[in-house]
């Protein structure tokens, strides 16, 4: 398929798509995790995606002294007060007995704290988004190597899905995804307008690579030799025509891409290993337990709410790996571009279509689906171009259907799943039913 | 072994379990029998911590585990099987019953993930077990097949199964001969007296067929409309006047309705 | 100015941003919720397609209103979308029950669990979102006609010589008059047509109401055609109060599923409860408070921030907190519904 793309189109089209099929991947193998293995109905997949994408962001960024330096007392100021306001009120939930007084005195101690935590917050925003607001504005990150963010993005999203679980785990699975559904937005909405942590809308743009830039390969000596061999030209002669430049160019595309894919394929096949294995233990047992039939499985002895609490960590830690790769991948954080019909809905036709359970069927899933994601809109273009054939090339109906052309994706997703659930509903590669 | 004390449970308006005593004691088969919606289920859910009562409290040897919830009572000795199957449906029977033993090193992520050695001999442990407790329960041509795709019978056996791979103090089966054939059921009765009689397990038993309950169980505790109507041996209760009326009178009433 | 005239001022300063505009808001989504607590305690799945429902009837909705402006029918003072109404609910309906015959019915007789719908549904809401995009575009429309204002804020405060103005447009008065109408008009229908009895029992008892004869298709037909009425009044009310654009009515499903929740999902009236608390709480939330208190108390104590508790783009999230709350406190809801 890919190689039809890379002939058809072009080996940097081609790629493209590769290294995203291997992101996706990877969100479909955590995804699949929770609800493959132990049956959770995550509908927040993309609150993992995005803080692993944040994450990219606070560990490679430079750090903004400066806005440290204005806003760094408030900001300190503020974790106190939350601190204290939180311990207070733990204090007050462990001392007093249930009732009205409890209620209330927690209630008006929230108030309090707050008062207090609002007051440094607009400090300290105020002064951190006013340091050069075109550039920064912002905390900045710690500008370490954004390699390192990888494991950091699991860890934060494992963190984040803690909290989530917290509120949201033992609901129905019909509550616990609106609830989950509804955390990811907010948390979507909270890194679009919180301007000192992620730049919000502005964006951060120009996040350091773990691969080299195309730039500096066209300057080194080892890439020109290697394309002039690959090209068949003797030394130096032909260098300057424009065909072998341009060569130049596609290659240094090529290589930047393909050491991408590398080092995601690295990624996807260690978590693929440990996936496998995990599922085909004792433990993975224990979770299809759970999945089948809750009640029976508390009744054989085994803790449903902290096994699923431990099995969303880890699925969600697997997606915030992948949210930090993806950020990575892109060179940018945009906040505005998460939305759950690609972020949350999309993995889940992924896992569906590839089989529920089955780890190489999310990453079988994960292919098939981001292809069709992609080549949607070139296909239906080209249908859009064909049927020429009978209204003339202008005519407002073309014109519209070449515009929205780009939608037919959302339609082809939307029969894939619901055929697939009719007719294949375990999936291209259905869970292995014995151990 | 288990005793219940005072024990009270409504559901909005309706009252489930109303005040109820009960004793279960340690190595007796106790026989809970009772018209439909006499709270017997209730009851069970109770003892099993499926539901936690609104007053009165439940003793499991001694010691008040009012409130506690089933995985935690397993952990103290107390198991259960379900009116209506809970099978594993997409596990096979063998990983059913595997899957019962507790603290298995596998079943921690860590140690599934990077202590296989010990897991592999401890699941071949497991394993053994696992297929001496088919073999008892005559389940052997059965052992790979999904447990979703056994007879309703069969799927009750494996649930008497399940308790089998570890050593409970007490078990309660609800209603684990409904739906089961003659033959079938004769061979769950042996399996569950010879559970009684060699390995000591105490049982407590919801059942409707009085023949199945005169040859297993003493005593037998007759419920009604929440409430304990009378306790005493098989013979007794089926010349206990309350008991006959409690039953015929439902019957009655439910003809005039 | 005198004490009264302050008072006065910061009671039409909230009915202006507060009162009326949650009015409003709390309609449509009272509207939307109902549906989709109507399916939820038929069908028994939370429907994740019900906004794309409600985007597809206010598509088909702007469509005829097109076409009828293009002849030069109008409605003079009312919006032209009133004329629509009537046909796209007709269409909405039937496509509501294409879905249904070719999709949710099939697992409604394999008796498939209710995680299955959800996915079925995250499926319908691809194609009915694909659909809306292709037929009509991304872009934001706004598609009101007729007379804007019933009062204007300008004319208000001459006619009262306050210093706070109050606006009233005539959308919000429409919204609010048509949600009466059809609340009424649902429980009407509900209580006393041997329909709307067998469909309470339904979701009451599945297998009594089956025993008393209760054709369940029926049940579950009328179910969705009145999710579809209310769900393209919802959409339109809300694309005429604001405007119309696609991507808004994906995310309206989170206060309305808050909305259903809050009140008791299953409960009709509780979602109409739960529409205008979800309301409520998301504009006082973000509404900043600072005028409104200096009118309020002496100059002296007035305040020097905005008393805005959280920043508008917060919006949703509060409906979400709500939700939350709810589900800590009374996990079934304010009227008691189902326990999801």
């Amino acid at each position: 398929m890919l190689a039809v793309v890379g002939f058809g189109q072009s080996w940097n089209v081609a790629l493209a798509i590769l290294n995203l099929c291997l992101i996706s991947s990877v969100m479909s193998m955590g995804l699949n995790i929770q609800w493959g293995y132990a049956g959770l109905f995550n509908a927040g997949v993309m609150a993992s995606t995005a803080i692993g994408g944040l994450t990219a962001v606070l560990i490679s960024h430079m750090p903004v002294s400066k806005a440290w330096s204005v806003g760094g007392t408030s900001l300190f100021a503020l974790i106190v007060f939350l601190i204290l306001t939180l311990s207070v009120v733990f204090f007050i939930f462990k001392i007093f007995k249930r009732g009205r007084k409890r209620s209330f005195s927690i209630a008006l101690v929230i108030l309090i704290g707050y008062v207090f935590m609002r007051f440094y917050y607009d400090q300290a925003t105020f002064a951190i988004e006013q340091v050069e607001p075109a550039k920064t504005g912002f905390l900045g990150g710690l500008g370490l190597p954004i390699i390192f963010s990888w494991a950091a993005g699991g860890f934060a999203a494992a963190g984040l899905a803690w909290i989530i679980g917290r509120i949201s785990l033992g609901l129905r699975s019909d509550y616990f995804a609106i609830a989950t559904l509804g955390i990811s937005e907010i948390m979507i909405s909270i890194l679009k307008n919180e301007d000192w942590l992620s730049r919000g809308v502005k964006n951060v743009t120009g996040l350091s690579r773990p691969v080299p830039y195309e730039v500096d390969l066209l300057q080194s000596e080892w890439f020109i030799n290697m394309v002039t061999w690959l090209y068949g030209v003797t030394d130096g002669e032909i260098v300057k025509t424009d065909v072998l430049r341009e060569e130049m160019q596609l290659s240094a595309g090529v290589i930047v891409k393909l050491c991408y894919s590398g080092l995601f394929l690295i990624v996807v096949l260690t978590i693929l290993i440990f996936a496998v294995r995990a599922l085909n233990s004792p433990w993975g047992r224990m979770m299809r337990a759970i999945r089948d039939n809750e009640t029976a499985a508390s009744a054989m002895g085994k803790d449903v709410t902290s096994r699923h609490r431990q099995v969303f960590i880890i699925g969600s830690a697997v997606i915030g790996i992948a949210g930090a790769m993806l950020t990575t991948l892109d060179g940018q954080f945009t906040p505005g571009s998460y939305i759950p019909l690609r972020f949350t809905f999309l993995i889940w036709i992924m896992v569906i279509l590839g089989g529920s359970g089955n780890n190489l069927g999310a990453i079988i899933g994960a292919f098939i689906t981001w292809f069709v994601w992609i080549e949607a809109e070139p296909a239906s273009l080209w249908l859009v171009e064909n049927i020429d054939f009978f209204f003339t090339t202008n005519s407002p109906l073309i014109l519209h259907l070449k515009e929205v052309a780009p939608h037919m994706r959302m339609i082809l997703m939307g029969l894939m799943l619901l055929l697939v659930l009719r007719f294949m509903p375990k999936g291209i590669l259905p869970e292995k039913s014995s151990s | 072994m288990i005793s219940v004390k005072n024990v009270v449970k409504h559901f909005g308006g309706v009252v489930a379990v109303d005040g109820v005593d009960m004793k279960i004691e340690s190595g007796s088969i106790t026989g809970l029998i009772g018209p439909n919606g006499a709270g017997k289920t209730t009851l069970f859910n109770l003892i099993a911590g499926n539901i936690v009562p609104n007053e009165g409290s439940i003793f499991l040897d001694g010691e008040n585990v009012t409130g506690l919830k089933p995985h935690e009572l397993f952990s103290k000795g107390l198991l259960r099987t379900f009116q209506i199957s809970h099978e594993f449906h997409t596990l096979s029977v063998l990983d059913n019953l595997m899957m019962v033993p507790p603290m298995q090193i596998g079943e921690s992520l860590l140690g599934a993930l990077f202590r296989r050695k010990e897991v592999v001999r401890q699941e071949d442990e497991i394993q053994k077990k696992a297929k001496d407790v088919i073999s008892f329960l005559n389940m052997g041509k059965m052992a790979n097949e999904l447990a979703g795709n056994l007879s309703g019978g069969q799927k009750k056996l494996l649930e008497l199964g399940r308790t089998m791979m570890v050593e409970p103090k007490v078990v309660i089966l609800d209603e684990v001969g409904a739906g089961v054939n003659r033959s079938l059921l004769k061979e769950i009765g042996d399996a569950i007296l010879s559970m009684n009689r060699d390995r000591g397990y105490t049982f407590c038993m919801i059942e409707h067929d009085m023949d199945f309950i005169s040859r297993l169980c003493s005593p037998v505790v007759v419920m009604a409309e929440g409430k304990i109507l009378a306790e005493g041996s098989a013979d007794q209760i089926k010349r206990n006047e309350e008991v006959i009326e409690a039953y015929l009178g439902k019957g009655l009433k439910n003809k005039q309705n | 100015m005198d004490f009264s005239t302050d008072m006065l001022n910061a009671l039409v300063l909230i009915s202006n941003y507060v009162l009326i505009p949650s009015l409003s808001y709390g309609s449509q989504l009272a509207l939307g919720a109902v549906g989709v607590t109507l399916v939820f305690g038929i069908l028994r799945f939370a429907n994740f397609a019900h906004g794309e429902i409600m985007s597809f009837g206010s598509m088909v909705t702007v469509l005829i209103t097109w076409w009828l402006q293009s002849l030069g029918v109008t409605m003079g003072f009312f919006p032209t979308a009133m004329l629509a109404l009537p046909l796209s609910i007709i269409i909405t309906i039937i496509l509501v029950l294409i879905i249904d015959n070719s999709v949710f019915s099939f697992y409604r007789k394999n008796k498939s669990r209710a995680v299955t719908y959800i996915v079925t549904s995250v499926g319908v809401m691809f194609i009915l979102n694909g659909l809306v995009r292709i037929i009509i575009g991304t872009d934001e429309i706004i598609f009101r006609d007729g007379q804007k204002f019933l009062i204007k804020a300008g004319h208000f405060k001459k006619m009262t010589g306050l210093s706070e103005g109050l606006a009233l447009k005539q959308t919000q008065v429409l919204t609010i008059v048509i949600a009466i109408i059809s609340v009424v008009l649902l429980f009407w229908f509900l209580q006393r047509t041997r329909t709307g009895k067998a469909m309470r029992a339904f979701s009451d008892n599945e297998d009594l109401a089956l025993l008393s004869g209760i054709s369940p298709e029926r049940v579950v037909m009328v179910t969705w055609i009145i999710t579809a009425i209310l769900a393209t009044l919802a959409g339109v009310l809300y694309g005429l109060d604001k405007s119309f654009k696609p991507l808004v009515y994906f995310n309206l499903i989170l206060p309305i599923f808050a909305a259903a929740i809050v009140g008791g999902i299953g409960e009709p009236l509780g979602a109409i409860i739960g529409g205008y608390v979800v309301a409520f709480s998301e504009i006082m939330a973000t509404y900043a408070f600072k005028k409104f208190i200096i009118y309020l108390v002496p100059s002296e104590f007035a305040p020097e921030s905005l008393v805005q508790f959280l920043t508008t783009e917060y919006k949703f999230a509060v409906s979400f907190l709500i939700l939350v709350l709810v589900l800590l406190v009374r996990p079934t809801g304010i009227l008691r519904g189902k326990l999801l």
